[in-house]
């Protein structure tokens, strides 16, 4: 465990040595989106799953998918917001 | 088979126009060319200056390439007010002489400046800008349309009662009905009426002018729902309408939570609550907005990053794409708004529903 992180912090120093360009806020708008994959990607699957279920259904289901990845997106941009601006 | 079959087929045409733009690559100065620039004064392209001009506000309405039309400009002072045409202070950096000051444009904001052209700090804290801007022109215009088309429609419904809607009623029956069907009646309940302008009105403000703002040229293409002022305003009347509209039951639950020995997490808890709720609708729309131009705008920078022609069957494919999702999201975010408001006013007026006793 210990030496992942002590070869973590070396490669992070060296890569700043060179010029890697960019900035904290950057890396904060990339790890919310990992989150916002992640989680409209599981509102997906689930949909997917849910219709393949019960075919009947797949207009209620889509229009429940919708709604829950443009809430998850909201979260994802607070955090884009938040990294763009401060 | 007749005459002329293969001129005729829609494909044929296709590939006329594509092989067209295909043959103007080959030509090296259609492809590459550059804006004319006098020698030594080259200016590179600034994606991200141009990006953040065409998402921010203006002084000025722009037309087509470099006309615009000049909108007023309204500054409070403290020794009165400076009521002038934003062509005089047009191109960028030239001085202005108003009745009590200097003014003078630094990125797109109006700033005080003595004679000389030196920015005055002071003053230009104190100066209010109450300037008709491009958004605020822009907002007037969606105000008017919207105004036209709802009291023809209005109009029309008394004038034809009973029958079967006509024209613009028939366009906006169905989203008007959805608005009451699938937003207001499942989350307010029975006294969804006394709410419905406010939801209308929301969500139909917000729709067009998210649909405005996709268009490419005149009078659309501003950004005003991607402005944080404007969702701000948004969000502060559905917090005061909804705690304004707040019944006993709302407070009891802010203020007394059900196991009285969580209180001192739970209200605390409570009352960052109510203010996040509008806050996050604030967020929501603005980012959402906002990021859709940004990647536009950014999309249709890679020609100019790249300056050639070649990147622009690629540019303009992802556009499209990019569009119709842009226009999904329109939508999408006029509904979540309204679907949020309506919640959070149902939550504030709903009738307590009693609790079981969990042993």
């Amino acid at each position: 465990m210990t030496g992942m992180i002590g070869t973590m912090g070396m490669v992070l120093a060296q890569a700043t040595a060179v010029g890697v360009h960019g900035s904290l806020g950057g890396l904060g708008a990339g790890l919310a989106a990992i989150g916002a994959g992640i989680g409209i990607g599981q509102i997906g699957g689930k949909a997917v799953e849910a219709i393949a279920r019960q075919p009947e259904a797949i207009s209620k289901i889509q229009t429940n998918m919708i709604i829950a990845a443009a809430l998850v997106e909201g979260v994802a941009l607070f955090a884009v917001v938040v990294a763009a601006f401060f | 088979m007749y005459n002329g079959t293969i001129l005729n087929l829609k494909l044929f045409r296709l590939s006329a126009i594509c092989a067209f733009f295909l043959l103007t690559g080959l030509l090296p100065k259609a492809a590459f060319s550059q804006e004319a620039a006098p020698a030594g004064t080259e200016k590179k392209f600034d994606a991200k200056e141009t990006i953040l001009e065409h998402i921010g506000d203006s002084h000025t309405w722009p037309v087509v390439a470099e006309k615009f039309l000049p909108l007023p400009v309204i500054m409070y002072t403290d020794k009165g007010t400076d009521v002038f045409s934003s062509g005089k202070l047009m191109p960028e950096g030239t001085v202005y002489t108003a009745d009590h000051y200097s003014y003078k444009l630094e990125h797109n904001k109006v700033v005080v400046v003595d004679a000389s052209g030196a920015i005055d700090e002071a003053a230009s804290k104190k100066a209010l800008d109450f300037s008709i801007t491009r958004n605020v022109a822009c907002m007037f215009m969606a105000i008017i349309v919207l105004l036209i088309v709802f009291m023809r429609v209005s109009s029309a419904y008394k004038k034809r009662v009973g029958k079967a809607p006509k024209g613009l009623q028939s366009l906006l029956e169905p989203l008007i009905l959805f608005v009451r069907d699938d937003i207001a009646i499942p989350n307010i309940g029975v006294k969804y009426l006394r709410f419905m302008p406010l939801l209308l009105t929301i969500f139909f403000f917000i729709l067009l002018n998210n649909l405005f703002g996709m268009i490419p040229f005149f009078p659309g293409g501003y950004n005003l729902t991607g402005n944080i002022a404007v969702t701000a305003v948004l969000s502060v009347i559905i917090f005061f309408v909804v705690n304004l509209n707040g019944n006993k039951h709302y407070w009891k639950h802010i203020f007394v939570p059900d196991p009285w020995w969580l209180f001192p997490i739970m209200i605390p808890v409570e009352i960052v609550g109510i203010f996040s709720k509008p806050i996050a609708l604030m967020i929501r729309l603005f980012a959402n907005i906002t990021a859709g131009h940004i990647l536009i705008l950014s999309l249709i920078s890679l020609i100019f990053i790249f300056q050639t022609l070649w990147v622009s069957p690629v540019s303009i494919i992802f556009v499209v794409f990019m569009d119709a999702i842009e226009l999904l999201v329109a939508f999408l975010q006029a509904y979540i708004f309204t679907l949020l408001s309506a919640l959070f006013i149902g939550m504030a007026i709903q009738e307590h529903h009693h609790e079981h006793e969990v042993l």
